[in-house]
């Protein structure tokens, strides 16, 4: 059954008090918002992915290719600026939690729309800074992302700006964060108890409380280098008393729960798609409730391992080092969750559950590296090499980027109300898959054999490794833009979706495609858990 | 559409506060960030601490907190008067906590200025021939104090946005949510001084 009137006028029609694009710039509808990041997300992740492949074909012949070392040192850092703090960190909470939290849990917006515009804002003129950081000053940034001191002290390029940027970011992201975590709390449809909430919204809701309690130490921390670059304090300068291995404890309080705000969300998307391709309920929905929830607790208390050769006591090692595999056990319950999910299931193999099968087995090389990392013995060979850049991006690419393509295939038809074409979402998927590996894989033999990350030059015999690794950063450049073109293509000419193209239960999928202004004409009220596939209504 | 309806009626209310508590968490945590680096160094360097907590005007930071806790009093009341629609009252209240914020940071404007006349500022020479704990102590002052003044600050413009909200009637005895939230942005603020008053004044 639809509700709702299919002659309703859509959120992409909807005429508000302005006209044009203001329409957009100035709407509080949490849709539009929703869209509004997404453009602004694939630009620039495009402007970062450039500067990535930059870096790659520099890196496919020893020496000097086509930069200068200190040329180098610039886009690994605003590439990881960009791709850290613009892309991933707000990426998926900030299109598909706007877009469709509410609609997953019956409310007609988020509980501060105005509040949520603004978070868009600030979310702008953050990315702004980023970019502007680039051409301020005494030139690019080159500390890397992480800022470390004493280094991210002393430069003389315009780190002021990139912090700047960082802050501006993160504030952004703990309004977005509050305002979903309310959200939540006071808007779902009636009936809804906690117990019978879909679970992209929980994965939100674990998402939005780190958010809210990891981001202001990160907002802190960099104040803290911005006053030590201004006005010479000593927090973290030893020849004045301070501690940088202070800063890095300070840095990674934040950053490593950060790793969480953006696989959580990840793992949430997913978790939307295996039910509605298999058409059978979620295997252990209480499981994967705990595990959100798991997840976003323990990972604040894991921040240590970041640090194993940076100076801690033994015990202190002994203790982040344990509490990393004790992470990973949620972890690997969610996958084992999708895979039982699947398991004799009426398998539908559409490229959303493609793209998040391709996503289970990066997230699962991802993390099994992690171990690695995580051992005390194990972190020392690999530490700083690039081993951890493989691991890195097999998580957050591998993981979050893989799942944020299957959330945007999966969504696709409810965002823009028209279908892609099938076929050549899976020669773009064939490429990404293929690219990504051939591009990522090398640094794990690179790294365990020695190579350092961050390196402009290396030695002859990493020459085979980097020269596969810079073709597969071309055909995943490829297939990234085969996939982007796909979808503009779709969102212009493709046919037009039905409101439940994928059969899915949840409520996005009982609204047309796409949704109305207001979303729901009634707000519907809800008896039973999520992930009901008997009822012949769904079909 | 009565469903709508309720869903709009907790917007009003519950949900600003819980969306306000929220954010006050999170300015904790900023300030938390700043009271672990200063619970590290004070255990590193405590005897470097104590002598240059010394340095401090305790009388100055008591009137101080006098201001802030009498403030807090005079805001509460202010939202209990404007629930009980007794603007006047209200505004009169209101304004009394604008001026005594201001009498705080007319205080701390003197003794910021009287530190700076020694030469004890950041990265000043005085500051640099000083010991390492006494150095970060100082720089941990300006840190905290700074930051909480700021906050202050923006206290102050959000009450003075209330007063004239007040004046128009918008805030009245049945929508009272700015004020209440106002109200409770100041307590924090109250609160991170209650700390700081005595971990840089008190203990030394």
């Amino acid at each position: 059954m639809i509700m709702g009137n299919e002659t309703q006028v859509s959120y992409l029609e909807y005429q508000g008090r302005y006209k044009g694009i203001w329409s957009w710039l100035l709407s509080t509808d949490h849709k539009r918002i929703g869209l509004m990041y997404l453009y602004a997300i694939i630009f620039f992740f495009f402007v970062a992915a450039a500067l990535g492949l930059l870096m790659r074909i520099e890196l496919i012949a020893p020496g000097r290719t086509i930069m200068e070392p200190q040329t180098y040192n610039g886009l690994f850092t605003i590439h990881g600026i960009i791709m850290i703090f613009v892309i991933v960190i707000p990426g998926m909470a900030a299109v598909f939690g706007n877009f469709f939290l509410p609609l997953l849990i019956g409310a007609r917006d988020v509980a501060f729309p105005r509040l949520n515009l603004f978070s868009w804002y600030l979310y702008i003129t953050g990315a702004l800074l980023g970019i502007l950081s680039q051409f301020m000053g005494s030139g690019p940034p080159d500390t890397g992302w992480t800022f470390y001191v004493p280094y991210s002290v002393e430069s003389a390029t315009s780190v002021i700006w990139a912090l700047t940027a960082a802050f501006t970011l993160g504030f952004s992201s703990i309004l977005t964060g509050l305002n979903f975590i309310v959200t939540i709390h006071r808007m779902r449809a009636p009936g809804m108890k906690w117990m019978r909430m879909p679970l992209f919204p929980w994965a939100i809701y674990a998402t939005a409380w780190i958010q809210v309690l990891a981001t202001p130490i990160i907002g802190i921390t960099l104040l803290m280098v911005i006053a030590e670059r201004v006005l010479n304090i000593g927090f973290f300068d030893p020849a004045l008393g301070g501690d940088p291995v202070l800063f890095q404890h300070l840095f990674w309080i934040y950053s490593h729960p950060a790793v969480y705000i953006m696989i959580l969300p990840a793992m949430g998307v997913v978790t939307e798609i295996f039910p509605t391709f298999s058409q059978k309920p979620v295997f252990g929905y209480g499981a994967i409730v705990i595990s959100s929830l798991a997840i976003a607790f323990v990972g604040y208390f894991v921040w240590g391992h970041h640090m194993f050769t940076s100076g801690m006591s033994y015990y202190a090692r002994w203790f982040f080092s344990f509490l990393t595999f004790i992470v990973a056990i949620p972890s690997a319950v969610k996958v084992f969750n999708w895979i039982s999910t699947m398991y004799g299931g009426a398998i539908d193999m559409k490229p959303p559950l493609l793209y998040a099968i391709a996503f289970i087995f990066l997230f699962m090389i991802g993390g099994f590296t992690g171990l690695i990392l995580g051992s005390l013995a194990t972190n020392v060979q690999t530490h700083d090499t690039a081993f951890v850049v493989a691991h890195f991006h097999y998580i957050i690419f591998g993981g979050m980027g893989f799942a944020f393509f299957a959330g945007i295939h999966y969504w696709f038809p409810k965002m823009f109300g028209r279908m892609y074409n099938n076929t050549v979402a899976y020669v773009a998927l064939a490429f990404n898959f293929i690219g990504f590996n051939l591009l990522y894989f090398p640094h794990f033999i690179m790294g365990i054999q020695g190579m350092p990350r961050r390196a402009y030059d290396y030695l002859p015999q990493f020459e085979t490794g980097h020269f596969i690794s810079t073709i597969g950063a071309f055909i995943l450049f490829t297939g990234l833009i085969i996939m982007v073109w796909n979808l503009r293509h779709a969102a212009r000419r493709g046919a037009k979706a039905p409101a439940n193209p994928w059969h899915g239960v949840t409520l996005e999928w009982k609204i047309p495609s796409p949704p109305p202004h207001e979303n729901f004409d009634e707000i519907p009220e809800i008896t039973t858990r999520p992930y009901f596939f008997g009822s012949k209504d769904n079909n | 559409m009565t469903l709508h309806q309720t869903h709009t009626e907790h917007l009003d209310s519950e949900t600003g506060k819980l969306g306000m508590w929220i954010f006050l968490f999170t300015e904790l945590f900023l300030f938390g960030g700043l009271f672990l680096v200063y619970s590290i160094f004070r255990a590193k360097y405590s005897a470097e601490f104590h002598v240059a907590a010394a340095e401090l005007n305790a009388f100055i930071g008591t009137m101080n907190t006098v201001f802030l806790l009498v403030s807090s009093m005079t805001v509460a009341m202010a939202l209990t008067a404007i629930q009980k629609g007794e603007r006047k009252l209200a505004l009169f209240l209101l304004l009394t906590t604008i001026l005594l914020a201001g009498l705080f940071m007319l205080n701390k404007y003197f003794e910021w200025s009287h530190k700076f006349e020694y030469g004890i500022y950041p990265g000043s020479p005085v500051l640099k021939n000083m010991s390492h704990g006494e150095l970060l102590f100082f720089g941990l002052y300006y840190m905290m104090t700074g930051l909480h003044a700021f906050h202050v600050m923006i206290g102050m413009v959000l009450l003075s946005i209330n007063v004239v909200k007040v004046k128009a009637g918008t805030v009245n005895s049945t929508r009272f949510l700015m004020l209440e939230n106002s109200a409770l942005y100041w307590h924090l603020v109250d609160l991170i001084w209650i700390f700081l008053f005595p971990l840089l004044y008190l203990i030394t």
